[in-house]
């Protein structure tokens, strides 16, 4: 049972796939101006992930080794195409709004690390945790990365205004570069700096 | 009055195995400050030399001061031409020292702090390299800048920059330069445009406050400023860096005392004369048309090259490396001028890319003067045989 628990655990800080296998990193630079397309973007991927383990290790004896990046586009392709139209069916705005970045979970390199690292030599429970556990793993960080950049870049959260009007009356200015995509990798700098100065078994033996 | 007495009487409670211990890199800082250190390398070769890595910074401010004090002047001395009011030279320094005071003091008051703190924090030494950022930074930023924007540059500066790769001497970026690309871009509308180089020109209509690379840059062809007012400096721009003499006067101090590396600056001059001559003769934009030797003159570009291109850590080491890397900043300077109109100073993002390339440039001129030796030892061995 604990065995199990750790693969719920582990991704979300000793073994982050965002900040310590520093995988995805694409998707966290993308998406994360506005807290709402991370959480969607978030709430994709666990789906995407927790389909695709299990579907995978149901397989994993049938899949003859030589073809198995294939097997494994195809059904991780199959699970963004199901996710891409539940979202256009229930949520056209924010599904217009990340249009691409949806369909590009399938080169999100955490899915298919997943599922060539776990699911192919795993029971089906186990890969169903491994791929909501990272998937979770990345959802942290991406919901705390949008959140600094949609506060401090638009003054915003959700959309709604969350800086009070009397502190732009003071002077303060939004920061412009919190827009960009370089601030996105250095927010996720800080936040690995934060993660490795409370977690000294992160930190490499130079 | 002894100073030597009271320092020691104050730092006792510092002392090794004494309560404040932890925080004793605060007060040594002081200490080295007014006094030389008395501690020596005990292992190892080392040059023995009166320099240290204090008196080589204080010699950059010196070398900073004629600017600075020219740039006080010169703050003033637009906001009173500006309004058409008369004015003396008292007025114009009055007016600019209530200005620029206030920011060099934010700037080392936050600087510091986060110095003192991670050298307590992480057990070392405060490191002196933050007394010429934290004049640098100021002296780059255009004069209506707010307060807490400068704050905020510095606390960026100092935390990304510098504390985040290891602190003084491990720095990739010029920090002072970092302060000032992270403002230029999060807060763009306080960092160009024609309103923000004047003092208070916001305030005032009908000021003429742009830069002479941003009129050009929108495509003006007149310039309302002779040769002479570019070369001394009664231009508006970012705080110290109008006059060219001034900075020359730094350049000279710099180079003598061995402090900064002459062939960076003179290879920068060579680079960004000669690009700016290929673009006279080409001539499609009003940048273009701009004399070479006028490009050398305007905007930050001395200042950059003598102060921030020079900065020993962050460029190339290599003897053939330097001349290379200031070439570059020079040629790169003056393509962004160019080609560009969004950035019509390019100096600072000319620095901050070749301060990425400088480590490159050293790893191939070593890998180059590796090759060269071996090769003469092989050809050496063959002649014997």
């Amino acid at each position: 049972m604990s065995k199990n628990k750790v693969l719920l655990t582990d991704p979300l800080d000793d073994n982050n796939p965002i900040t310590v296998q520093v995988l995805g990193i694409c998707s966290a630079l993308a998406i994360t101006v506005q807290l709402k397309a991370a959480i969607v973007m978030s709430l994709s991927v666990i789906a995407v992930m927790a389909a695709s383990n299990v579907i995978i290790s149901i397989l994993r004896d049938l899949i003859p080794n030589r073809i198995r990046i294939i097997v494994q586009l195809v059904v991780v392709a199959s699970m963004v195409v199901l996710v891409d139209q539940v979202l256009r069916a229930y949520a056209y705005d924010v599904s217009k709004e990340l249009s691409i970045f949806i369909g590009l979970i399938i080169t999100n390199c955490i899915v298919m690390g997943r599922l060539e690292a776990f699911a192919l030599g795993n029971g089906v429970w186990r890969s169903f945790l491994d791929g909501v556990g990272n998937a979770f793993g990345y959802a942290w960080i991406l919901i705390l990365v949008a959140f600094f950049r949609e506060l401090l870049g638009s003054g915003k959260l959700l959309g709604i205004q969350a800086i009070p009007d009397f502190i732009y009356e003071m002077g303060y200015v939004d920061n412009g570069l919190m827009l960009l995509s370089p601030m996105a990798l250095i927010t996720v700098g800080l936040i690995i700096w934060v993660q490795r100065s409370r977690n000294r078994k992160l930190i490499e033996q130079g | 009055m002894n100073i030597r007495k009271i320092l020691d009487t104050v730092r006792k409670p510092f002392a090794k195995g004494e309560k404040f211990e932890k925080y004793a890199p605060a007060v040594n800082a002081f200490d080295t400050f007014l006094f030389v250190p008395n501690h020596t390398t005990k292992h190892g070769a080392h040059i023995r030399d009166a320099v240290d890595l204090k008196r080589t910074m204080i010699t950059v401010i010196i070398a900073l001061l004629p600017a600075l004090l020219y740039g006080i002047y010169n703050t003033g001395f637009q906001y009173y031409s500006q309004l058409g009011s008369a004015f003396t030279t008292l007025d114009a320094v009055i007016h600019g020292s209530a200005k620029i005071v206030p920011m060099i003091a934010v700037s080392y008051i936050v600087g510091l702090a986060i110095e003192f703190a991670f050298a307590i924090f992480r057990g070392h030494e405060v490191n002196e390299g933050y007394l010429v950022t934290g004049l640098l930074i100021p002296m780059i930023m255009p004069i209506d800048i707010p307060l807490w924007m400068v704050g905020l540059s510095v606390a960026f500066a100092v935390l990304i920059g510098k504390e985040a790769f290891g602190g003084t001497g491990m720095n990739i970026l010029n920090p002072a330069l970092t302060a000032r690309a992270f403002a230029f871009f999060a807060y763009p509308t306080y960092m160009s445009g024609n309103k923000v180089w004047v003092s208070e020109a916001s305030n005032v209509d009908g000021v003429s406050g742009e830069t002479i690379l941003g009129m050009l840059a929108s495509g003006e062809s007149t310039i309302p400023y002779d040769v002479s007012q570019m070369f001394y400096g009664a231009i508006p721009g970012s705080i110290a860096e109008t006059s060219t003499l001034m900075v020359l006067i730094g350049a000279f101090i710099l180079i003598f005392t061995g402090v900064g590396s002459w062939r960076i600056m003179l290879g920068s001059i060579l680079g960004a004369a000669l690009t700016g001559l290929l673009f006279n003769l080409w001539g499609a934009n009003e940048l273009m048309n701009f004399s070479w030797f006028n490009h050398l003159i305007v905007g930050g570009f001395a200042f950059g090259v003598v102060f921030m291109a020079t900065d020993p850590v962050s460029a190339a080491q290599t003897t053939k490396g330097k001349w290379i890397y200031g070439i570059l900043v020079g040629l790169f300077c003056i393509l962004i001028r160019v080609f560009n109109p969004a950035y019509p100073e390019g100096v600072m993002l000319a620095i901050l890319l070749m301060n990425v390339f400088a480590p490159t440039i050293d790893h191939y001129v070593i890998e180059s003067n590796i090759t060269k030796r071996l090769n003469r030892k092989l050809k050496s061995n063959l002649n014997v045989a």
